[in-house]
């Protein structure tokens, strides 16, 4: 091939943010979730490093409350791109009694993950975690840094952030801090679901749609499951829905859809007039929901 | 070898935005002017607001009691910052059209936040400058510009808001037109594009569409201007410059004695074939293959991120830099810069900092703080004794180790650095060289 002037700039400041990564820091790790984001940033770190391995773990911090579909999904990909995974399980943090499980119509597990995530960082000595965060989905991501230091509580400061200039990324911390990075953070939704298309790169089954049984309450689409609270008087329903968002099932909403493959996904989401993260149930709990969760250590 | 690739064609897709321009923009305006306003009114005429955010606008606006809609509230950000009812850091917005992806960098425009402006800039192709109509060309407008110059943005759009309020006179604007022309002539970065548009923000005049109400004005609209700006014309070109970031090496069967050198290509391009000199070592060689991901390609084009191999097996690490023969940056351990200093504590003759040039760090020492510049243009202090928060000044340093740099006028990656704190590890000032 010829040139690579025809490139995709975000593509190439992602494996820019990538290499970074490796070399600044000692022990980096991917968090994976499963979802579309941290899909695709496997296939940006593999591209960053080839034709070597990705020299970092990833991963994920297990709600339990998982789609069954995305768990299948990250086994198959770690398995098939030889990668290293690491799980923690909030069930242990509950089962320790370090954490208390919510109750009611609104649980979820969600935030529960935050304890977990820090014991696991301790426990291996991570001094840096790549996360998907994109600073188009909320109000209080939208100053997040791409090196964002966090303190030995893993607290974010918004007011005392490093200025970010040129392309330099400032990794230098002390013991016991840690720098969360976020190399897609100048991508928007429709960024990630063309570059999912362009590349070709396999998603869990759920982003597409299905026949699912669903109840619906303050306007969105829940999943019927055993992990999501659900009131005598709401109704299950049988609809063809896709995810747009994969976090924890009793977070996430669905949306009623018959875009059954990746190019009537773009579609869909060019047409949208949603934001992505209308469909996440916890941050329409408060407004200043992600905002406070991330002073407490939230990825 | 499997290969993990599907399809790594480099075309943009017909179908995605991903490929189209990017173009990334600062503002900068002072408190009032109608900076969120303006921001708002673009997401709005460019139907970039979801739903869910138009309906969340149009409930505040009619809780607050206005008559209008008040698109300040698509831009604003964390609670602290809803108390205090200012901006008080850099945010992102994006959106897109057909032809182009933008990313808005929004700083505020107070006397003390000239390191987030700073900040904003250094990343920015094009600047936003806003003024009120009712109030013209202030000290704030100075400030606005000549950050903007001093980080060589190349076009800047000086937006005349509230014209609604001056009752769409042209004559106003002529009046604050003229004012701004004087300034530009204060400038040190000539070759700035600088255009005048005359707008109102609330109204969306200008904005996006045309105006009715300012029949005499023959230009584009803010966006028609944004969306014509020729990205490779607004780019900063230079020789072009191999900082590497990484070496890869993935010593499998497959692969070898592959030894690959990731990095970003800055300022122009590099081809297969080019013969060129890794720093500091001075070894020649010449590049055998560009690799992006499992393709090999020809030239690897400014931006790109790639990895290089060469023809002779010569030690090169993190932090060196690859270049064409006969073109070679200064090699120096000693600078003379503009800082804009961003630290509550001061810079002073004889501190110690962590310069990071690129992916480079070597230690240096303030030798002299030359003189302070007033970023108004209103003139320099000489015999400065320290440097505090939002300072920009001409200081001196001595490194530990020679980097290889050019002057900032040159080249806008291999002329600048930031400077980091031993002790805190923040990062406290930038700087420009010479
Ligand atoms: N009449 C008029 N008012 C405007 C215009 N643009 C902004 N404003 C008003 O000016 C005030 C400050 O605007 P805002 O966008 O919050 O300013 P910022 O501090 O620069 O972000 C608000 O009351 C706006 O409604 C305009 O074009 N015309």
């Amino acid at each position: 091939m010829n040139n690579t002037s025809h490139i995709n700039p975000l593509e190439h400041e992602a494996i820019y943010i990538f290499r970074e990564v490796a070399a600044q820091f000692e022990k980096p790790v991917l968090l994976f979730s499963g979802g579309k984001d941290s899909i695709t940033l496997v296939r940006l770190a593999q591209k960053a490093f080839w034709p070597a391995k990705i020299p970092f773990p990833l991963m994920h911090i297990d709600t339990g409350h998982n789609f069954p579909e995305t768990i299948a999904f990250r086994d198959k990909l770690v398995k098939e791109l030889g990668l290293q995974l690491i799980v923690r399980n909030v069930q242990d943090a509950i089962d320790q009694g370090k954490v208390k499980e919510e109750s009611g119509k609104y649980s979820s597990r969600n935030s529960l993950q935050t304890t977990t995530l820090l014991d696991a960082i301790e426990e291996f000595k991570f001094d840096a975690c790549i996360g998907g965060a994109r600073r188009d989905e909320e109000k209080a991501r939208a100053k997040e840094r791409i090196f964002s230091v966090r303190d030995d509580f893993g607290q974010w400061d918004e007011k005392n952030q490093r200025p970010e200039l040129f392309d330099m990324l400032n990794g230098q911390i002390e013991l016991g801090q840690n720098v969360r990075v976020f190399p897609i953070s100048n991508w928007t939704e429709l960024d990630v679901w063309s570059y999912i298309e362009k590349e070709e790169i396999e998603i869990p089954s759920i982003y597409f749609a299905h026949k699912r049984k669903i109840f619906l309450r303050d306007g969105l689409i829940w999943s019927h499951s055993d992990y999501v609270y659900q009131e005598e008087d709401e109704e299950v329903l049988e609809r063809m829905v896709r995810f747009r968002t994969v976090g924890d099932m009793s977070c996430t909403a669905a949306v009623f859809s018959d875009a059954s493959d990746i190019a009537s996904v773009v579609q869909e989401i060019r047409d949208s007039t949603i934001s992505e993260r209308g469909a996440r149930i916890d941050d329409k709990r408060s407004e200043a929901a992600m905002e406070k969760r991330k002073q407490q250590g939230y990825f | 070898m499997k290969d993990l690739s599907i399809k790594t064609s480099l075309a943009p897709s017909p179908k995605g935005k991903v490929g189209l321009g990017l173009l990334k923009i600062a503002t900068a305006g002072s408190v009032d002017d109608g900076k969120s306003t303006l921001i708002g009114r673009i997401l709005y005429d460019t139907k970039s607001l979801t739903s869910d955010k138009l309906e969340a606008i149009e409930k505040t606006s009619k809780q607050k009691g206005y008559d209008y809609l008040d698109f300040s509230l698509a831009t604003d950000g964390l609670v602290a910052e809803r108390e205090q009812g200012i901006t008080i850091d850099v945010a992102h917005i994006y959106f897109s059209t057909a032809k182009k992806s933008y990313i808005i960098a929004d700083t505020p425009g107070h006397v003390e936040y000239t390191r987030n402006m700073v900040t904003g800039a250094s990343t920015s192709q094009a600047a936003i400058i806003l003024i009120d109509a009712r109030k013209g060309v202030i000290e704030q407008t100075n400030r606005h510009f000549f950050i903007n110059n001093l980080l060589r943005v190349k076009d800047v759009v000086v937006t005349i808001n509230k014209m609604d309020l001056v009752d769409f006179s042209e004559q106003r604007y002529n009046e604050i037109k003229a004012d701004f022309s004087e300034l530009m002539g204060k400038r040190d970065y000539q070759d700035q594009n600088i255009t005048f548009i005359p707008v109102s923000a609330l109204k969306g005049d200008n904005v996006v569409h045309k105006s009715e109400n300012m029949a005499w004005y023959k230009g584009q609209t803010l966006l028609e201007h944004l969306e014509d700006l020729d990205m490779a014309a607004i780019s900063n070109l230079g020789t072009p410059r191999f900082p590497v970031q990484y070496v890869i090496r993935p010593k499998t069967e497959d692969f070898h004695d592959f030894r690959g050198f990731a990095g970003k290509v800055y300022g122009g391009e590099l081809s297969v074939g080019d013969e060129v000199v890794a720093l500091p070592s001075l070894t020649k060689s010449k590049i055998k293959e560009i690799y992006f991901y499992d393709k090999k390609y020809q030239t690897a084009s400014r931006r790109s991120s790639v990895t290089i191999t060469l023809e002779d097996e010569i030690n090169v690490s993190r932090g060196d830099m690859i270049v064409k023969v006969g073109d070679l940056p200064t090699i120096d351990k000693q600078f003379t810069a503009t800082i804009s200093w961003m630290d509550s504590e001061k810079l002073q003759v004889g501190n110690k900092y962590i310069v990071q040039h690129g992916v480079n760090k070597v230690l240096a020492k303030v030798e002299t703080i030359h003189h302070k510049i007033h970023p108004d243009y209103s003139g320099i202090d000489t015999n400065i004794e320290a440097l505090g928060m939002n300072d920009i000044a001409e200081v001196s340093f001595k490194l530990n180790k020679p980097i290889f740099f050019d002057g900032f006028k040159k080249h806008r990656t291999n002329g600048s650095f930031i400077l980091i704190n031993t002790k805190s590890n923040s990062t406290v000032g930038a700087g420009f060289i010479q």
